[in-house]
């Protein structure tokens, strides 16, 4: 690796960094759990590198931990997403307009 | 052309995930973000798909196909009580695989990387491995398969030390003379070991914090990742969600007033913190169900406070039951949420969201505290740490200065527990010994099943 080529990394690394604390800090301790499986799953794109890994036919022991790499991405990647939906449609603001009818007649 | 195309896919996933990650400012964005996050995600993959070192597909389809599989069956099925060791199973999983794309990058090259690049594969496997058994423990203690107490032994700091410092030692061997892979596989064996060693003397209570951390952990390594392959989506992936699990872990850890050091290496909830604690004196006073129903019956406001022992009743739906059967009778019901109530953050409020409980109902500490003076009944539910008066008012408590949720200041409170024993970090709680507090052994969802029949024959 070159020196330029880290000192790019570097910037993209620090700005990142920079723009994760913003962005992060306003998300409500109400979402804490959906946000850690969704950096989870985001995180997950480290499925790029084991791709190449995996396809890139470097050697049989590069293939198989890349192809090993490529399971553990893609379980987090999916299972993350699935996850974070899954608990993100259960937020709701108010109870259905059902329940408010029970209530109603209560 | 080729490189174009697939360095603009990697800057769109790198927008779209940002874009995602701020819709989760708000639940009414969150879900929309998400998508947004998704389609990124998509886009980043088929453009790696037609990258030019990629001679055969067979490895890389089967492997997308197995792991779609897992992570569907994980997404679908897994409870929601489950969440943690769930969460704990994914931090494991990515860790690992930057290990294995960091010990791949350095088999192939027979160990001659540049420096610069070997400083960057060293920290993606150093924390990826270390990650990888860390996660697995905290994995296995949340799943009851180890036990949640701390596992203490004597020099255990000074050990743990000794070798980290022997892996970064061999870390800067490996910088400074390239090329040796059995000096690469000790590294790689003892950061394994030091994962381990890590997460053994940290107790459940403490889990929060340990899930942030790991968190954090897992997103470096991925985004060291990044560093070696020279990938700027994966250096920006990695960061946010490092960023993520550190922000995460300092708010957990100010949720408890402690520091991180003390977490990690002051093994909170073994015998000898609980002594510190110093014995109780007085009695619990048992209360019979039907006169709380009676209380609650006729209640203004009451406030619900979860804890662990919540969800581990699965008692989630049984409170969301007793709250609208007091709803109907005019009662304010509200929950009280600490932020480290459960086993890792935002535990508690998927829970109750599951059980269908409005998150307009749900409050923060800071929120919710002063409406406890107007309160009539908080009933806690499986808590224990959270609502212990004597980190407010005895400054030799071990837990001194962490900020709770003042039930005893409601007019009546009502504690659901399993039994007489004590929490886990041990202490015991003068808020079972006041004079406000009256206690209902049993499992929390029968004990509240039954108070739901209680209160409508009220």
């Amino acid at each position: 690796m070159s020196p330029d080529t880290l000192i790019t990394a570097l910037y993209v690394f620090a700005l990142a960094a920079f723009l994760g604390y913003l962005v992060i800090s306003r998300v409500p301790p109400l979402l804490h759990t959906p946000l850690m499986s969704a950096t989870n799953a985001i995180s997950g794109i480290s499925l790029v590198g084991s791709i190449v890994t995996a396809g890139a036919n470097y050697n049989t022991v590069s293939t198989i931990l890349g192809f090993t790499a490529v399971v553990c991405s893609t379980t987090n990647v999916v299972g993350g997403f699935v996850i974070t939906d899954r608990m993100l449609r259960m937020f709701k603001r108010k109870p259905s307009p059902k329940q408010e009818e029970q209530i109603g007649h209560g | 052309m080729q490189t174009y195309f697939i360095e603009l896919s990697y800057l769109l996933a790198s927008v779209l995930f940002i874009l995602g990650l701020k819709g989760l400012s708000h639940p009414e964005t969150a879900k929309r973000g998400m998508h947004l996050a998704e389609f990124g995600m998509l886009m980043a993959i088929i453009g790696t798909l037609i990258h030019h070192e990629i001679i055969t597909y067979t490895w890389i389809l089967s492997g997308l196909v197995i792991g779609s599989l897992i992570g569907l069956a994980m997404g679908f099925w897994v409870p929601m009580t489950a969440m943690p060791q769930r969460t704990a199973l994914s931090h494991a999983f990515g860790a690992f695989a930057a290990a294995l794309v960091g010990i791949s990058e350095f088999y192939r090259h027979g160990g001659h990387v540049d420096k610069i690049t070997m400083s960057a594969l060293g920290f993606e496997v150093m924390l990826g491995a270390l990650t990888t058994t860390g996660s697995l423990l905290a994995f296995a203690k949340l799943q009851g398969l180890v036990r949640g107490t701390p596992l203490t032994y004597k020099g255990q700091n000074i050990f743990n030390m000794a070798l980290l410092a022997t892996t970064i030692g061999i870390f800067v061997y490996l910088i400074l003379v390239p090329g040796s892979l059995p000096l690469f596989f000790v590294m790689v064996g003892l950061a394994l070991a030091f994962g381990l060693l890590l997460v053994l003397p940290i107790g459940s209570a403490d889990m929060p914090v340990v899930m942030s951390l790991l968190n954090s952990y897992a997103g470096l390594a991925s985004a060291a990742t990044g560093f070696v392959l020279n990938n700027k989506v994966l250096i920006i992936a990695g960061t946010l969600d490092g960023f993520s699990g550190f922000i995460l872990s300092i708010l957990m850890c100010r949720a408890m007033n402690r520091s991180i050091t003390n977490v990690l290496f002051g093994a909170f909830g073994s015998a000898e913190t609980a002594a510190a604690g110093g014995a109780q004196q007085g009695v619990m006073r048992e209360v019979s169900l039907e006169d709380i129903a009676t209380q609650l019956a006729y209640a203004r406001q009451v406030v619900f406070v979860p804890g662990y022992g919540m969800a581990t009743a699965q008692a989630q739906h049984a409170v969301r039951e007793l709250a609208n059967t007091l709803e109907k009778r005019g009662v304010t019901v509200k929950y009280g949420i600490h932020p480290v109530a459960g086993r890792m953050p935002g535990h508690m409020n998927v829970l109750l969201a599951e059980a269908n409980v409005p998150y307009s109902s749900l409050y923060e500490l800071e929120q919710i505290n002063p409406e406890f003076p107007a309160t009539d009944v908080a009933v806690v539910i499986g808590a224990n740490d959270v609502v212990n008066p004597d980190a407010r008012d005895n400054p030799g408590s071990p837990i001194a200065g962490m900020p709770i949720l003042e039930v005893d200041r409601a007019k009546s409170v009502v504690v659901l527990k399993r039994g007489q024993g004590k929490g886990f970090s041990g202490l015991e709680n003068p808020l079972f010994f006041k004079d406000v507090t009256g206690m209902l052994y049993g499992d929390a969802k029968d004990t509240l099943t039954r108070m739901i029949q209680a209160v409508q024959q009220a």
